[in-house]
């Protein structure tokens, strides 16, 4: 368990100091797959550097399963980190890299080579043990980098964007790789990222930072079904924002339609923002009885296995109405068309703004 | 319809464009080498002449080995400047590890400056501070060791190695040194199992480099030196005052050999990355 406590840090001084963390706390729980999202520059980066003991905070406490390791240098800390780029030792082997932090421990030779050989299997590299790390591929040095940093059965494993520099579909391999490895080793994952998709698609839970802060956690479906303010809403796939009238727990939008929601904590009743993701929004047909809505279209788009209708309600804001695309139907709206939208019920989510 | 044609972007200029480049070009490689190739070429003369071509022989080749002051100089030359280049790559290592691997502090560029000083000081100028601080402590303590010779070489040579370490250090990825200190390697071993065998085509190249600017060194030598103390540069400048043979052209085709293997091994080490 990793608790981050009150944690700030400042760069720099004077008139050129940067403040990169404000006042951070959250406790990362054991043997959880925890990922750090936010577009760059929002701290995330800084927070994974200051859990591996790269760099000290500026004010507040790091402790690891309760002992505080604040002001411990990285040699010293239970904890192994995946560079972005990887930063393999370009003079040893590939089985050299991962037996370099057994090594610095003084573990005993034969423990040394069997698990090496264990991570070689663990990351499917077998065959290249004796390769440069020059001579193979991006994925592969991916695998060795992980490797090297498992070897040593860290508490926890930080990984820094590790899946940046990969192509799509080699990163969608790493994404299920990762998670295996993560439930065989029962190491805690520290995961950092600006993939909003991939957060989705690996974490136990997620924090959304932005500006030195972090905004909300939660696991995926919380922060993306209800998402706390516009900024994680916008962040993580598509949104509408709609303005509305909040009383007494029922959402009436000026555009029409009353929806029941559940408002979260310090909004008063009156004026507030909405969310409705686009694929909760279904078109209902032209003057459809129970349609909420009424818009005109403005574009279709077709992406495959969806297609996206960009229509605009009668009070003039934009709305998204996303549908997957069913075989041989081909019911092609035209633009300009009236149409009636239906909202899901429960799609309707209230924002801190 | 004026000008449809796409204008080509002005980039720098072109050599070949540029008139009167070739010409400066040729003379100037003309300048550089011709009195080398000469040089070489009479060494191999089988007449006393360095003007007449008398025919191929080994003959001043054989001569210069067979010459017992040669011989003496060139095993002084040899032993100064392996020490030399030795004890200035040891403090060049350390002075580049010192300004590239810390943090900022006050004064770091005034270090960088002080280290480069013997590349910018005339080398008249050392040559002659070294002779009045060395002749005021040979009347003193009445020595009069190489190690006058020994400490003025490794002077001035710090920043020839300092230039290729500190290059190699500035190129090297500072993420491997992180990456191993995440791997619980202490600062003595992260220097030892990654920095220094990173770094040490750098050193390599530095020490060459530092080897053959005392290896061909006259200036410095020659106002430090004791009695006795030739290397090869100062003999072959005595032997130019008396009487000229082209033996002096044999020994410089010999150093011009050694220094050329040495220059080029130096471009292999600083051009080849990771």
């Amino acid at each position: 368990m990793i608790e981050i406590d009150k944690v700030t840090k400042t760069f720099g001084a004077g008139d050129a100091a940067f403040t990169a963390l404000r006042d951070v706390s959250v406790t990362i729980r054991e043997n959880e797959f925890f990922t750090l999202l936010g577009p760059s520059g929002c701290g995330k980066t800084t927070l994974l550097r200051l859990i591996a003991g790269f760099e000290p905070p500026t004010i507040g406490a790091i402790r690891l399963s309760g002992r505080d390791i604040t002001r411990l240098p990285p040699n010293q800390r239970p904890v192994n980190t995946v560079f972005q780029n990887y930063a393999l030792f370009p003079h040893m082997s590939v089985a050299g890299n991962i037996a370099f932090g057994l090594e610095m421990l003084g573990k005993p030779k034969d423990e040394i080579a069997k698990t090496v050989d264990e991570m070689l299997r663990l990351v499917r590299m077998e065959e290249l043990k004796h390769r440069k790390t020059s001579e193979i591929s991006g994925g592969q040095q991916q695998r060795v980098a992980l490797a090297r940093a498992l070897a040593p059965h860290p508490e926890v494993l930080l990984l820094d964007e590790p899946l940046s520099a990969l192509d799509l579909k080699l990163r969608k391999e790493m994404q299920i790789e990762l998670k295996r490895l993560q439930s065989e080793t029962g190491i805690t994952f520290v995961f950092v990222t600006h993939d909003q998709e991939e957060a989705l698609t690996m974490s136990d839970r997620i924090a959304v930072m932005s500006g030195g802060r972090i905004l909300q956690i939660g696991n995926p479906r919380e922060i993306y079904e209800r998402p706390s303010e516009r900024f994680v809403a916008n962040f993580i796939g598509e949104s509408n924002f709609l303005n509305g009238q909040l009383s007494a727990g029922s959402v009436t939008l000026e555009a029409g339609g009353t929806f029941t929601v559940e408002p979260p904590q310090g909004v008063a009743d009156g004026k507030v923002s909405v969310l409705i993701r686009p694929e909760h929004v279904t078109l209902a047909g032209t003057g459809t009885k129970g349609a909420a809505l009424t818009a005109t279209v403005e574009n279709v788009v077709y992406s495959g296995e969806a297609t996206v209708a960009h229509l605009k309600l009668t009070t003039g804001e934009a709305i998204k109405a996303r549908a997957s695309n069913q075989p041989g139907a081909g019911g092609a709206l035209e633009i300009g068309a009236q149409v009636g939208l239906s909202v899901a019920p429960g799609a309707v989510t209230v924002l801190v703004d | 319809m004026a000008d449809a044609r796409p204008q080509k972007p002005q980039k720098g200029y072109s050599v070949r464009t540029l008139p009167g480049f070739a010409v400066v070009a040729i003379f100037t490689l003309i300048t550089l080498y011709a009195p080398i190739a000469i040089l070489v070429t009479f060494s191999f003369n089988a007449g006393t002449s360095m003007a007449i071509w008398e025919g191929f022989s080994l003959r001043w080749y054989q001569q210069a080995a067979a010459n017992e002051a040669v011989q003496d100089a060139a095993v002084r030359s040899l032993f100064l400047a392996l020490v030399a280049a030795s004890v200035a790559t040891v403090a060049a290592t350390m002075a580049a590890l010192a300004t590239t691997r810390t943090r900022h502090f006050p004064g770091k560029t005034m270090i960088y400056a002080l280290i480069n000083q013997p590349l910018m000081v005339p080398e008249i100028v050392t040559a002659v501070a070294l002779l009045i601080v060395f002749a005021a402590i040979k009347v003193w303590t009445g020595h009069t060791s190489m190690i006058y010779l020994i400490v003025a070489h490794t002077a001035f040579c710090v920043p020839f190695a300092y230039l290729p370490i500190r290059a190699r250090l500035e190129t090297m990825d500072t993420s491997l040194e992180t990456a191993a200190q995440d791997l619980y390697a202490s600062r003595w071993l992260t220097f030892r199992r990654v920095t220094l065998p990173l770094m040490w085509p750098g050193i390599v190249a530095g020490l060459m480099l530092a080897f053959v600017i005392s290896l061909d060194d006259v200036v410095i030598t020659e106002f430090v030196k004791s009695a006795g103390q030739e290397t090869l540069p100062t003999f072959m400048l005595g032997q130019l005052r008396r009487v000229v043979t082209p033996e002096v052209n044999a020994i410089s085709t010999v150093i011009l050999l050694a220094g050329a293997i040495l220059v080029s091994l130096f471009f292999r080490l600083t051009s080849k990355r990771g």
